[in-house]
């Protein structure tokens, strides 16, 4: 799910990175407010894991490899916007070190897989509403959280490259970014993560959203988020 | 700076086993180059190289060619060169490169989290 340079037009990388400047702006505000300093090593430990969970290639025999985010985990866990810090600060050491990402993608690739998806994550597992006591039920909701969330940060993804020839194309009909439609990325981009990459990232989810439960329940931030605090 | 209240970070027993399991979980990262090259598998869908990009679809989109080698990351593809011989050679500096990443990361996170949070103190 990481862009590389050349697949995406000025017309929607500059954009995108509009979108991700200004989440950032907001996501510092949220984490002055909402983080206490006594978490900060768990939040460096939450990007150090973002890094190392998207090196974890996995195949889909005869097609592509993909790989699970912790996007899901980490807005559960820590909050959406501690998420947006984390994870953009992993997407961005990949791409400018290790060139896995583009640098002119920088910015869609964090608004898909660091803003995007923590919030997409938060909220479905949000919705289920239950009491934490229900172990089973939180293992279910922190699946589909992950699992929804990188389906869904997926197709933005397709829908990102899919774009690109209706953007620009030169006057033989040739694309000038990523040749292929809407109709071809979305689908691929979708149906690989639905197969194999989404269930990855659900049962990440869900195993260490249950392991901290057990131990140590008072830092979920989806759990602790509740009642007056909730509006705020 | 701050008074006198303590900001270093002093981890808990949770936070030093999470510490453990982060790093064996860098050493398993070769799994990431084993795995796809045992099922033969190519690149993630819309990463290819413009040369890649060329045998799917007859060229090189001129954008892309344009814009493809735009930045020389020190580490390309977390490796040292470009097209390395041996899985044995790639996988190990692939477990390299996850070593100094996630070391990077967490170090950047720490650095980035504490400047926010002191801050606003």
């Amino acid at each position: 799910m990481h862009i590389p340079d050349g697949y995406l037009s000025p017309q929607t990388y500059i954009p995108l990175y509009g979108v991700f400047a200004a989440a950032v702006t907001v996501a510092v505000k949220k984490v002055k407010k909402e983080v206490s300093a006594r978490d900060i090593p768990y939040l460096g430990m939450a990007a150090a894991f973002s890094f190392i969970i998207m090196m974890f290639n996995l195949p889909i025999p005869g097609g592509t490899t993909g790989h699970a985010v912790g996007s899901a985990v980490i807005a559960i866990l820590f909050g959406p916007w501690a998420a947006v810090v984390a994870v953009s600060v992993a997407l961005i050491i990949q791409a400018l070190i290790f060139g896995d990402g583009g640098i002119t993608a920088i910015g869609a690739n964090c608004f898909n897989m660091a803003v995007f998806m923590p919030f997409t994550a938060y909220y479905v597992f949000r919705l289920f509403n239950f009491n934490p006591t229900r172990k089973a039920r939180v293992f279910f909701a922190a699946f589909i959280s992950g699992y929804l969330s990188l389906v869904m940060a997926a197709i933005l993804t397709g829908i990102e490259f899919g774009i690109q020839p209706l953007i620009a194309s030169s006057t033989d009909g040739k694309a000038l970014y990523c040749p292929y439609d809407l109709k071809i990325a979305v689908p691929a981009m979708a149906l690989e993560h639905m197969l194999l990459f989404g269930i990855v990232e659900g049962l990440i989810t869900a195993i260490i959203v249950r392991y901290f439960l057990r131990n140590e329940p008072g830092i979920i931030y989806a759990f602790r988020k509740g009642g007056k605090n909730e509006n705020e | 700076m701050p008074s006198g209240r303590e900001v270093k970070m002093k981890m808990n027993k949770l936070q030093k086993k999470i510490l453990v399991i982060l790093l064996l979980l860098c050493l398993l990262t070769p799994i990431g180059i084993l795995l796809p090259a045992f099922f033969n598998t190519g690149d993630a869908w819309g990463e290819w190289s413009a040369q890649t990009i060329k045998e799917l679809v007859g060229y090189v989109p001129k954008g892309l060619a344009k814009y493809s080698d735009i930045w020389k990351a020190p580490l390309p593809d977390y490796s040292v060169k470009r097209e390395d011989s041996s899985i044995v050679h790639r996988s190990g500096f692939y477990l390299v490169s996850g070593i100094i990443g996630a070391t990077i990361t967490y170090i950047a996170m720490l650095l980035i989290t504490g400047l926010i949070i002191r801050n606003g103190e």
